[in-house]
């Protein structure tokens, strides 16, 4: 046994514990009030809750705007994000979180906020020009390079033996786009009924072997764990992977249709009028419409709303492809939810093994 | 003053491992096939993962690992998960010692009840501990509407997430003091106040100096958890970026942005304090094995 | 915990030592505030949902299909990290061997390595590309995203409970039992299993069931690894927080209150094998 020596025993007897011990905690306190006390209130601050993909553009976005703002009032302003699955940022307003503007990916995300709090007006989408859409996006295919399983288009995402990655539609609007457009794909196409949409989306869910809950979840697990053929993802998901892991290990696929992808933002009335952020909250979304933030999206590959406003390489980057609204074959948002991804919906139904 | 100290000699520790006779044990070879399978499983199981932290982190160089330190976000997370620490730990280091008071020094109606609802915690989801919190400080729960009108911010804001910490990291000084305070009885504490000491001194002189290495590591390994927390905060946190984000939330958002590097560089932080805790625990054990407690895990 | 379980429900008895008041009540005062308060808010949330509210959404099949998940997987890695659990324990306290030590800290590991880390890790190591996956995949054999990923993130979890309940237990067997069953004939493995085994049951009951319970509610370590995919790799913790997602607070609060029911229910059966063990061993 390493017991200790007589000597240290008497050492631990008249160790003065309490004194260590009052020091400690005296410390510790300091500690905290010194990071509470931290003057992070002195200046105002923004927060836009976003959806998954945007996390490099917002950032960009935030700092321009800040330049601006300086410049305009002088003010000093910070704009924090906060990133995650679309649905799953919504749920953070709908608890209570004091967003000022909310820049989500679908906008059944923004009328579930309107719906459950009575933070957003239910016609939230005529406050802003465009359907409160500063940009738009769609859905492309990423495979890997070469195209080994030779994916060309959405019928391809039905056949067997394809394994293709996307996230949980009931939590990301990635995977809502990704589903809605599959359905609608099959809906529209010659001699599509409600039934074979219905078929041809329980195909291309049956080779779905791994559901994240945020897009950007999928890409990690398509790009960077190798698992899946395809990843139909975000436009500009699909670019940024191009970018990170390199041109020689990825290609993108774009179908010979898809759909219009509506990533919608809106003021949070409740939150801004509580907290005296209604003036600089406005601009920070008017400034989303403004040519340099226009230009910023277009240079993170998202599709602006003016496109004489980006540098003609970015826009030029953009494949041509024809697009489809979801709202020409169902004009109700609620229904497209509710029919689609909510207990007991079209998704629940197919995904049942 | 350490007069009034009365020092005891607990039973040794358990630590010979050689010199049994041969009846009373197995044959060379299938001693070292089963060290070897113990150690098998356990690299596979406990050091390769610990080492592929450190090597993803390490994989770009010094450079890209330090790098991810300079980013304000990070060093906001670090600022942000130390404050939870500084608070949540002493709040319940303060409890544990109660708790151990009361239970290990008197007997008492129901004490098995209390033992099973101290331990409770242990045992909850994380991710259950963190939205009965919602439940109670969310817009939509409990006590929501009347923090919102007086503009008090739990949820999604440091106090939630204190309290989603505590609420984790409850049980861990509790459960490493009451074996240690009983086992060690009540004499000291009778001979001390028949010598006149008051309550409070006797806990300071004569109680403390017993239990002070096992406190010390119920408060590093609450320290550990504390720090590393995910699943409670993860619900109630609501991610902003540089003002909820904790370490483990930083790592998880790094990780989701193909910044491998700096997420298991940012993770390998939390790895060195685990390892800290681990080899705290070994000396402690190893120098005052005698006065730990042989202790059910956490 | 054992000797404090073993004190029967009492009257509390005369001490002079002081402070009883004082540390009981703010002890009842903090354990209702942080954990007692929040728990009953669940469950009366949960009960507002009606019996059928709750049997309806326990019963929906892909919150049936997690829940069998969660426990089937638990159940699985408990059982094995209770093996290897034993194994570790006896090869720690009975061999010497250089490094020892070492591998004793090791043990701890994963109570003191946050889980969100220990999920990349796991994830990184088992991936189709990483050390232990890449020659895995070659045999055919993929862990990442499958339910075999979800198992060995539970084992992971699991072991220093079992190897720490049944360490000191083995420490303590009596040696003498030992020789007597050697010197009456028996053989090694007979008296391995039949003396020295029996007393070690509770201790691995125990430790069984720790590993299971802190399996079940685990959601950290097991997002990065799990497919995540519904009715496969789906696990409750994570269906708890799509469903908040979802907006379906009152699927959440019922798995929650499920899950709540499995964390009793395993005290209760720590607890009982534990007097079970006080009766048929005498006080371990």
């Amino acid at each position: 046994m390493n017991g200790p020596s007589g000597d240290t025993r008497t050492a631990l007897r008249t160790w003065k514990v309490s004194a260590w011990l009052k020091r400690g905690l005296l410390g510790l306190t300091g500690v905290a009030v010194l990071f509470l006390a931290d003057g992070a209130w002195a200046q105002t601050h923004l927060l836009n809750v976003s959806y998954d993909p945007t996390r490099e553009l917002y950032r960009e976005i935030n700092q321009a705007f800040s330049h601006v703002w300086k410049k305009l009032t002088g003010e000093t302003v910070t704009v924090r994000a906060s990133h995650g699955g679309s649905g799953a940022q919504a749920r953070t307003v709908i608890d209570g979180i004091d967003a000022d503007v909310v820049t989500l990916g679908i906008p059944s995300d923004i009328d579930a906020i309107a719906r459950l709090t009575n933070k957003i007006p239910a016609d939230w989408r005529a406050k802003l020009p465009n359907n409160s859409l500063p940009y738009t996006s769609t859905v492309v295919f990423l495979v890997r390079k070469g195209n080994p399983k030779g994916i060309k288009d959405w019928d391809d995402l039905a056949k067997p033996g394809i394994r293709i990655i996307t996230p949980n539609p009931k939590t990301s609007a990635g995977g809502r786009w990704n589903f809605l457009a599959a359905w609608g794909y099959a809906q529209a196409k010659e001699g599509g009924t409600a039934e074979k949409a219905r078929e041809f989306v329980s195909a291309v869910y049956k080779n779905v072997p791994v559901l994240d809950t945020g897009a950007r979840g999928s890409t990690v697990t398509f790009a960077q764990r190798g698992l899946g053929d395809v990843l139909p993802t975000w436009e500009n998901e699909a670019f940024l992977v191009l970018d990170e892991f390199g041109k020689d290990k990825f290609d993108i696929v774009v179908p010979s249709v898809s759909i219009l992808a509506e990533p919608p933002v809106a003021l949070v009335e409740g939150n801004v009028s509580k907290k005296g952020t209604r003036k600089v909250a406005e601009a920070y979304l008017e400034f989303l419409y403004s040519n340099q933030a226009q230009a910023i999206f277009a240079k993170h590959r998202y599709r602006p709303l003016k496109p004489e406003a980006a540098k003609p390489e970015d826009l030029a980057l953009l494949p041509h492809l024809k697009l489809f609204m979801i709202e020409s074959i169902e004009p109700d948002w609620d229904k497209i939810q509710k029919n689609n991804f909510e207990n007991g919906g079209l998704f629940d139904q197919i995904s049942k093994r | 003053m350490s007069d009034v100290s009365v020092s005891r000699v607990g039973p040794s520790l358990r630590r010979s491992g050689s010199g049994w006779r041969s009846v009373t044990t197995e044959p060379r070879a299938v001693r070292w096939i089963a060290i070897a399978c113990a150690i098998a499983f356990l690299a596979v199981f406990l050091v390769l993962p610990l080492t592929v932290v450190f090597a993803e982190a390490f994989r770009r160089g010094v450079g890209a690992y330090w790098a991810a330190f300079q980013e304000p976000d990070a060093q906001a997370a670090i600022q942000l998960t130390l404050t939870v620490a500084a608070i949540a730990v002493p709040l319940n280091l303060i409890f544990g010692v109660a708790a151990a008071w009361a239970i290990a020094k008197f007997e008492f109606r129901g004490k098995s009840l209390l033992i099973t609802l101290i331990d409770l915690p242990f045992s909850i989801s994380p991710v259950v501990s963190g939205l009965v919190y919602l439940l109670l400080f969310g817009a939509q729960g409990l006590w929501g509407t009347w923090l919102m009108e007086h503009g008090i911010k739990i949820a999604f804001a440091l106090p939630g997430i204190v309290v989603a910490t505590i609420f984790v990291t409850f049980p861990f000084v509790a459960r490493e003091l009451i074996p240690l305070m009983q086992e060690q009885g009540t004499a000291d504490e009778e001979a001390a106040l028949t010598l006149g000491a008051s309550g409070f001194r006797i806990f300071r002189t004569v109680t403390l100096p017993n239990i002070k290495w096992g406190l010390l590591y119920g408060v590093l390994l609450c320290n550990a958890r504390a720090m590393g927390e995910f699943g409670a905060v993860s619900v109630i946190s609501g991610h902003i970026r540089g003002l909820t984000n904790t370490i483990p939330l930083h790592v998880e958002i790094l990780y989701n942005e193909y910044n491998f590097v700096a997420a298991f560089a940012v993770a390998s932080l939390l790895a060195g304090l685990a390892l800290v805790t681990l080899a705290a625990k070994t000396l402690l054990e190893w120098r005052y094995g005698h006065v730990l407690a042989s202790r059910t895990p956490h | 915990m054992s000797k404090a379980l073993a004190v029967k429900l009492r009257l509390k008895q005369p001490s002079v030592i002081p402070g009883f008041g004082l540390t009981l009540g703010y002890t009842l005062t903090y354990l209702s505030l942080i954990v007692l308060l929040p728990l009953a808010v669940l469950l009366i949330r949960a009960s507002e949902a009606g019996l059928s509210g709750i049997l309806a959404a326990a019963t929906e099949p892909r919150v049936a299909a997690a829940l069998w998940v969660s426990f089937g997987i638990s159940l699985l890695a408990a059982l094995v990290a209770s093996l290897f659990g034993l194994l570790v324990a006896w090869v720690l306290t009975r061999y010497d061997f250089p490094g020892r030590d070492l591998v004793g800290a090791m043990v701890d590991l994963p109570i003191a390595l946050p889980t969100a880390v220990a999920g990349i890790a796991l994830a990184a190591l088992y991936a189709p590309n990483g050390w232990i996956g890449g020659p895995l995949e070659r045999l055919g054999i993929t862990v990442t995203y499958t339910p075999l990923g979800i198992f060995v993130a539970l084992v992971f979890i699991g072991l220093p409970f079992t190897v720490r309940t049944v360490e000191p237990l083995i420490a303590e067997i009596d040696r003498d039992q030992e020789e007597v069953s050697a010197t009456l004939g028996a053989s090694r493995v007979k008296t391995l299993w039949s003396v020295m085994l029996p007393p070690l049951l509770p201790a691995m009951l125990t430790g069984f069931a720790l590993a299971f319970a802190r399996a079940v509610g685990e959601y950290g370590s097991v997002i990065f690894i799990a497919g995540n995919l519904p009715y496969v790799s789906e696990i409750a913790p994570l269906l708890i927080v799509i469903k908040l997602s979802e907006f379906d607070y009152t699927g959440a609060i019922v798995i929650a209150t499920i899950m709540l029911a499995i964390s009793f229910l395993a005290l209760l059966a720590i607890n009982l094998v534990q007097a079970w063990s006080r009766r048929r061993f005498g006080d371990v």
